[in-house]
């Protein structure tokens, strides 16, 4: 009766991890892409994103050190990237090719190099 | 709106003129009456004082004294001596910040001119919203003047990191142009284009569009900035957009690189790249006229 209560327990404990897995799995593809970015004095952490065209993608944003902008005019998208705060962006790149993204609040020295590319491709 | 962009030999064309001097958009190209006197005036703009990159400017130092030599001794000497921004190199350093700026107003004193008037760009004002750039250079961060018989606005969009104007601003601007005439000639003088020239490169105004909507019913309007370092014209429906060179460093016009980049030094063309403008108002029933001048070696 123990060893079968023990594999009950273990079962519903598989059987909840996969349903969370699966749940999980459910939501990353109605959401697309999840990308982390630090936008900090004076770099993006990835000065080039990959991303596929059609697909959705979230760029969670956080800031250490200034308010810095992040923004990507082909797309329409940007956002105040308050420090101490999470802040995501949300689209769909609806081309392909290489277009540009950048602080665009004026954070200093270094700001006019504050910049990097998303690359769209088809497939 | 009819927004469009035109290369620079296009614009001669579209002003029916060559070379070097060419009609503007200016106000009062139809307009300007028989008892306005003629006068012009001088754009000095981007001088970046601080600035440190042989590579591209080994004359850092001295291209600005250079461009004051030449204007003071002009056969024709300017009403007045506009500095469109950028007078300073940006730095963190506040102390670093005042003495630039120091450093730069009282080279800005050799200029023999009746009337020198300055304005902040982002590299003056924008880490401390022109705190620093009131306590040396001194004066409001937008302002207005008159001078025979045009009207001058300066407009600030760039003390806010942003980049916009902003609410309280645009309001000021609206109840300004409420005292004007419809026919009145405007000059706007900024920093930055009011107009989305190209966001990727951080060349806009985030509510410039604001600004040039509340201008659009006035018939004689045109705008001088700088920002851009390179000469560009640009319409938005009847209203002229003119760019003007930096006096430190150039930088690629939209198209020719893949990003914003500062020209290197040509040692075969020293100071390529680098002017400043002259801008007339010449007598009624002709046009006023623009002309693009070299820094000279």
């Amino acid at each position: 009766m123990r060893r079968f209560a023990h594999n009950l327990a273990a079962t519903a404990a598989i059987a909840g991890v996969a349903g969370y897995l699966l749940a999980a799995a459910a939501h990353g593809a109605a959401a697309g892409e999840r990308i982390a970015l630090v936008a900090a004095k004076f770099t993006f952490s990835q000065p080039e994103i990959r991303l596929k065209k059609g697909r959705p993608v979230t760029i969670a944003l956080t800031s250490p050190d200034f308010m810095h902008g992040f923004s990507v005019p082909d797309f329409n998208v940007r956002a105040d990237v308050v420090p101490g705060k999470a802040v995501e962006v949300t689209f769909t790149p609806d081309r392909s090719g290489r277009f540009a993204f950048l602080c665009d609040n004026f954070c200093g020295e270094g700001h006019d190099h504050m910049s990097g590319f998303l690359i769209v491709t088809d497939d | 709106m009819d927004e469009q962009r035109y290369s620079r030999r296009d614009f001669m064309q579209m002003a029916g003129v060559g070379g070097l001097v060419f009609a503007s958009g200016l106000p009062g190209c139809a307009t300007y009456g028989q008892s306005r006197p003629d006068f012009n005036f001088i754009q000095l703009s981007d001088i970046h004082w601080g600035y440190d990159n042989p590579k591209v400017n080994p004359d850092s130092k001295g291209t600005l004294r250079k461009a004051i030599a030449t204007v003071n001794n002009l056969e024709q000497p300017p009403d007045f001596i506009v500095f469109t921004g950028d007078l300073t190199q940006t730095t963190d350093d506040p102390k670093v910040r005042r003495q630039r700026l120091r450093e730069f107003r009282d080279m800005a004193a050799e200029l023999k001119a009746p009337k020198v008037l300055f304005f902040a760009g982002e590299h003056d004002a924008s880490l401390d919203r022109g705190e620093a750039y009131q306590e040396i250079i001194g004066g409001p961060l937008y302002y207005t003047f008159d001078h025979k018989g045009v009207h001058f606005i300066v407009l600030d969009n760039i003390s806010d990191p942003a980049p916009i104007l902003g609410a309280k601003q645009i309001e000021w601007l609206k109840t300004d142009l409420a005292r004007q005439q419809p026919d009145a000639p405007i000059v706007v003088l900024t920093h930055r284009p009011l107009f989305s020239l190209y966001p990727q490169w951080d060349w806009a105004t985030r509510d410039g569009m604001a600004a040039i909507d509340l201008l659009m019913p006035y018939k004689n309007v045109a705008v001088f900035y700088g920002h851009i370092h390179h000469e560009h014209h640009h319409m938005t429906g009847h209203i002229a957009h003119h760019a003007a060179q930096s006096l430190m460093f150039p930088l690629s016009p939209v198209g020719t690189a893949p990003q914003k980049t500062q020209l290197p030094w040509d040692a075969a063309q020293p100071y390529k790249g680098l002017g400043y403008r002259t801008v007339q108002a010449t007598a009624a029933g002709t046009p006023q006229r623009m002309q693009e001048l070299p820094v000279k070696a």
